[in-house]
This record gives structure tokens, C-alpha cells and sequence, in this order.
């Protein structure tokens, strides 16, 4: 299985990072793979998830969705948005945490996009009593201001990052600086499925509970498998956790949706996959927005939490074997999805969760017999209701 | 021979050590760099350190990482940087390196790279974000064709990351003097002469130290435990300090020479 014992996903992933780095990298690898070995490690992990998070979560039967969209294609939702702190982050940092905790380290920093991986991250450190620093883009801390005030409540430092595009490939740059400089008591909670190998390995395990889960629930649900699994990709984290152990079940058909921003023909979007080439960002080897000098590009999104020109290497190793297609949707066609999911389900979803939303309108529109999709629900739109209400007269 | 290895071959039989001078390139003007380079051999500088601006020098302090933007915003790019290098290379034989990040050289190539690089009198290529494992490649063909790969070591590497590292690093070794990114800092490493010791007893190969030099002391220091010393951000606010007046050529010139006197 990959990555193989190099980081590397068929030519992708990798470690391109400083060497100062090398070590922490090697000791977080080493640790991380004898604690998958200890079963002590497995339950307590198992523990927070069922009794901290609120695991198992539904996988839901979005009939009033089903029927609206011509009730050719059943909706299935995977609710992630009801677990704690609203969205999927938590179950990758609590793993971290207490990975983090083996190792003996005493500050957690991470970077976040849209605040949810920032609050998921505070909320594990004010739990297991640990410091953390989170990394924040000034930009999305205007936007998200709401999970700033969250992640503060929770007594986290948000330090704002002014370098860049103010986003989170910026707040990344950041986290990866201050790492180097504290890496000997600090550990890093890297939110996606991105940056150097171990991680995106990591995080995707941490995050497989999501497709493992669904799986089972849909078998006793159907009977069988689905046609579709469908999940918004930025780094690509929500969506790793749903496809990973889907792999080998080859007629599931794996839908990443990317941000396409103002659009795929204009130069605003955050469509990596779409659109960008093999490059490195954040010490992977991955599909990146870049121009052709290899400067990496700026991306954009509604979305902060999809708003980065980079994403994890796994996904563009499925891209290239072909074993996920990957589509993009606009920022007017999210807030569509969004008011759909709301309004058909009284859901109000993360407005990186409504690009997937959108795009089963599309595909209910393109099947001709009837299919069955599970939709990863990665969170809640609480956080998002500022820019909402900016774009949406009600 | 590489004149990276005759630089150090000539140090050594005069006793001397290296003082490494890092520019971006393009900092603030092509002309500039050019000039800047030709000033500092003539206050000192051995080799040259020449920073191909990136978008996202994750290595990099905030004054270097300012000089890049800056840089970038000018139309930098590599294209540029090897026709400066062409240019130098009619005045003066000062050994060059080109510092920059992996994905600047992903895009135009490697191969191609190497072959430009050695093509307008580049010595050495150092990329701060490439271990050598990752691009075995870039190193194999860099090192048939005479061009030098200078890798990092740093205090947290293991004994058996020095041992490769000192096998594979060619020209010499660049040793980062802390845990972190450039900039300057007030005093050097408790940990340095023990980890400088420890490298040394690993390999021949010339070791220099980088990350946090930029007083004259910093740089005595280091010259008693390595063979170089590396001056990148001190010299990058130098320079800024220096924009816009008409001696900044100069002024950064003096400011080489007040940090290090031979």
C-alpha cells in the first residue's frame, strides 16, 4: 500500500522540506507507526473520537434532496458536521494530539484556512492541556472571524499572517518557519492531507474513520455499495477520509469537487487539480497553481478552507491512475448548493462542503438509471453565515 | 578545476577561511546585483551566494523573504539570473552559487538547469527545500558534469544524516548554525563548535556555517571551528537600509568590510 516507506505516492508526495526538519519528520514517522502497533493507543484514540467527538456519525438519507433533484439518484449524507467543533478537522487532531503527547511535546501550532482545522487543533489543546499557537492569513481572519473568537475562547494564540496572499498557503509558510525554530518541543498539526511525508499519510488514516464508517452503514442501509462517493477537495483531507477504504471497490466512482472561484476560464480560482502541474509546495510533490516561471500562484475561493493553490499527494496520484475525477464549481454555484442543502434538508452547511453539494445537481442531471451517492457532509456553515449574508439577500 | 574547490584549495594553503555573501538576485535591481558582486570580492568575499527569488521561501526570515517579493515583483527570473552570471563572468572568476528554491527548478527543468547553469559560470547550486534523496538525478547529472550540489546539515540531524550528507554535499557543506529560518540573531550556538567537531569527524570536505552571522564576531567565531562563514540577512538589510541613495554599492561594500576584516 502506498506511500511506500519513502513518502512517495507513485512519483508524488515525497519530503522536500529544510533539514532541520528531516529529524522531526523521521521521529513523527517512527512514532506514528509503532502507536498504529499499540492497541492501548487504538482504544484511547477510539475513545475520544465516540465519547469527546460523538462518533460513529450519521450517514443521513437525504430523501427531501433525492426527490428535488428528480429522484433518480438517492443522496446519502455523511454528517461530519455533527461532530464536535462542527467539521471534520477534529478527527485528524485528535489523533495528532495524542501523538503528540507520546512524543512529549508541549505546544502544538497548526495553520487553518477557513478556522475550522484552527479550532479543532485549539480545542484538543485546551483538552490535553497543551499551548498552541494557530497560523491564520490576515484575509481569512477577517472572514472567519467567528472561529478566530472560538479559537481564542479556547485560549489558543491566532497570529496573523501578512506575507503573501494572507491566506493559507501563507499561514503555512509560517507554521512551517516557526517549527523549524521550535521543533524540539513543538509538534505540528498539519490539517490535510498535504505537506512532507509522514503526513499526508498520517492525516489521511486519521481521517479514513470517515469512509470506514460509511461503508459499513451503507451496507446495512442498502445492502450494497454506492454508485458515488462525492466530497469537496481543498487540501483534500474530507475527502481522502471518505475514498480511502473505497479503493479497492472499484465500481465506487470517487468525485473530488475543487473551488473553480470566479471561474476556470478566469485567472481566480483554487481548481489545483483542474488546473495547475506537478510542482512542489509545502514539501510535496503534488499538483500545484503555479505560472510558468514556477512561482506559485494566488489562489481563490469563497471558500477559505478550499482557498490554496495546492493539494494533497494522494489525490493527484488518483487523478493520474485515473481512480478519482476531480470537478470544479464557482463560487455562485456554492452559495446555490449551499441554499439547497439548507432549504431541502435544513442543513446549513461549511460553504467548502456546499461546492460538493452543487455538484449532485450535476450529477443527477447526467445518470440516466438510478444511482446512489454518499456525500461527505464535512461541516457546518455556522462559521460562514458572515459571508453568506454579504452575498445573499434574503 | 571547479572553482569552488580551488577557492577553498587556495584558503587552505594560506590559512585563510571562507566569508560566503548571500544576495537575491535582483535586490533591488539586476544592475545592481552586479555591481554589488564585483564590490564585495574586491571588500573580501571569497564566494558568492547568488538567491534566485521565490514566492515562498519557507527557509527564509523575513528580510530575505522581503528581498525576494521584491524581486519577483521586478520580473526576476532564472532566464535573468544566468545571463547576470554570463555577464559577471567577463569581469571576475569569484566562485558563484545559485541559492534557491525546488519548484523554480522543477519548472524550467532540471536537466536544463544544470546544463545553463554550467553554461554561464554558475559553480554550485544549493536548494534549501531539496533533500538530496528526492532529486537523485539533479545530483548525479550535476555531479558528471562538474557542477556542485551543496547540501544542509543542522543541529538536529542524526550522526547517520551527517555521514550521507557529508558523502553526497559537493563543494562544501552548509552547515545551519540553529534550529530555524535566516535572519540575524545576537550570538551564536552554544551547540555549534560540538556539531562542527562531529561533522568534521564524518569528512574532508569544507564545512560552512550559515543562519544567524552578522556581526564581526559571529564571524571570528566561526572561522575558529569551520572553514566558511555565510552572511546573507545582515547583508540583505544592508542593503535595504541603502535604497534609493546614489552609494549603495559602496555603502554595502563598507558594511561587508566593517563585519569582516581579513
Amino acid at each position: 500500500m502506498l506511500p511506500d516507506k519513502h513518502g512517495h505516492f507513485n512519483g508524488f508526495g515525497g519530503r522536500f522540506v529544510p533539514e532541520v526538519l528531516i529529524s522531526a519528520l523521521d521521529a513523527l514517522e517512527k512514532e506514528y507507526r509503532r502507536a498504529k502497533k499499540d492497541r492501548a493507543f487504538r482504544e484511547k484514540l477510539n475513545y475520544y473520537l465516540k465519547r469527546y467527538c460523538g462518533r460513529p456519525t450519521s450517514l443521513y438519507r437525504a430523501e427531501n434532496l433525492t426527490q428535488y433533484l428528480g429522484g433518480k439518484l438517492t443522496i446519502y449524507l455523511k454528517r461530519e458536521d455533527l461532530l464536535h467543533t462542527g467539521a471534520h478537522k477534529i478527527n485528524n487532531t485528535i489523533g495528532q494530539a495524542l501523538l503528540a503527547l507520546r512524543m512529549g511535546k508541549s505546544r502544538l501550532i497548526a495553520e487553518t484556512g477557513a478556522g475550522q482545522h484552527g479550532v479543532a487543533t485549539a480545542t484538543v489543546a485546551a483538552m490535553f492541556g497543551l499551548e498552541c499557537d494557530i497560523f491564520m492569513g490576515e484575509e481569512d481572519i477577517h472572514r472567519q472571524e467567528l472561529n478566530v473568537f472560538r479559537m481564542k475562547l479556547l485560549r489558543a494564540r491566532v497570529i496573523p499572517v501578512y506575507s503573501g496572499s494572507k491566506t493559507l498557503k501563507d499561514a503555512m509558510n509560517e507554521a512551517i518557519r516557526d517549527w523549524a525554530a521550535n521543533i524540539r518541543h513543538t509538534h505540528y498539526v498539519i490539517g490535510s492531507v498535504a505537506g512532507p511525508h509522514p503526513y499526508p499519510m498520517i492525516v489521511r488514516d486519521f481521517q479514513a474513520v470517515i469512509g470506514q464508517e460509511a461503508r459499513k452503514q451503507i451496507l446495512e442501509a442498502q445492502g450494497r455499495l454506492p454508485d458515488y462517493l462525492v466530497a469537496c477537495v481543498g487540501g483534500g483531507s474530507n475527502a481522502m477520509g471518505l475514498f480511502h477504504c473505497f479503493f479497492k471497490d472499484k465500481r465506487v466512482e470517487f468525485i473530488g469537487v475543487e473551488a473553480a472561484g470566479l471561474g476556470l476560464h478566469t485567472s481566480s480560482y483554487a481548481a489545483t487539480l483542474n488546473k495547475g502541474k506537478t510542482g512542489v509546495l509545502h514539501g510535496s510533490k503534488s499538483k500545484v497553481l503555479q505560472d510558468k516561471e514556477g512561482q506559485i500562484a494566488i489562489a481563490h475561493s469563497i471558500a477559505a478552507g478550499l482557498d490554496y493553490p495546492g493539494v494533497g499527494p494522494e489525490h493527484s496520484y488518483y487523478q493520474k491512475i485515473h481512480r478519482a475525477s476531480y470537478a470544479a464549481v464557482t463560487d455562485s454555484q456554492a452559495l446555490e448548493g449551499l441554499q439547497l442543502m439548507s432549504e431541502t434538508e435544513g442543513i446549513i452547511p461549511a460553504l467548502e462542503t456546499a461546492h460538493a453539494i452543487y455538484y449532485l445537481k450535476v450529477l443527477a442531471r447526467k445518470i440516466k438509471t438510478k444511482k446512489t451517492a454518499i456525500l461527505c457532509l464535512s461541516g457546518r456553515g455556522d462559521k460562514d453565515i458572515g459571508i453568506i449574508r454579504e452575498h445573499l439577500k434574503l | 578545476m571547479n572553482r569552488i574547490d580551488q577557492k577553498f584549495r587556495e584558503l587552505k594553503a594560506k590559512k585563510q577561511k571562507a566569508l560566503i555573501i548571500y544576495l537575491t538576485c535582483g535586490y533591488p535591481d539586476l544592475k545592481t546585483t552586479e555591481k554589488l558582486v564585483l564590490e564585495l570580492e574586491s571588500r573580501g568575499a571569497d564566494i558568492i551566494e547568488l538567491g534566485v527569488p521565490f514566492s515562498d521561501p519557507l527557509a527564509d526570515g523575513p528580510v530575505i523573504q522581503e528581498s525576494s517579493a521584491y524581486a519577483l515583483k521586478k520580473g526576476i527570473n532564472l532566464k535573468r539570473i544566468f545571463s547576470l552570471v554570463r555577464s559577471l563572468r567577463k569581469n571576475t572568476q569569484i566562485p558563484i552559487c545559485l541559492m534557491g528554491y525546488y519548484n523554480p527548478v522543477l519548472s524550467f527543468g532540471p536537466v536544463k538547469f544544470v546544463q545553463e547553469a554550467l553554461k554561464s559560470g554558475v559553480d554550485g547550486i544549493i536548494i534549501p527545500d531539496l533533500p538530496p534523496e528526492e532529486d537523485r538525478e539533479l545530483v548525479s547529472l550535476s555531479k558528471e558534469r562538474g557542477l556542485k550540489t551543496i547540501f544542509f546539515l543542522s543541529p538536529t540531524s542524526s550522526k547517520e544524516r551527517m555521514r550521507y550528507i557529508a558523502q553526497v554535499s559537493s563543494g562544501f557543506i552548509y552547515y545551519v548554525s540553529l534550529t530555524g529560518v535566516t535572519g540575524a540573531r545576537q550570538s551564536l550556538p552554544s551547540d555549534l563548535k560540538e556539531n562542527i567537531r562531529i561533522i568534521k569527524s564524518c569528512t574532508e570536505k569544507p564545512v560552512c556555517v550559515g543562519f544567524g552571522i552578522s556581526r564581526p564576531e559571529h564571524i571570528a567565531g566561526v572561522f575558529k571551528i569551520a572553514d566558511g562563514a555565510i552572511v546573507g540577512s545582515a547583508v540583505i538589510k544592508a542593503i535595504k537600509d541603502s535604497i534609493g541613495k546614489r552609494d549603495l554599492v559602496e555603502r554595502v561594500g563598507r558594511f561587508v568590510r566593517e563585519i569582516y576584516v581579513r
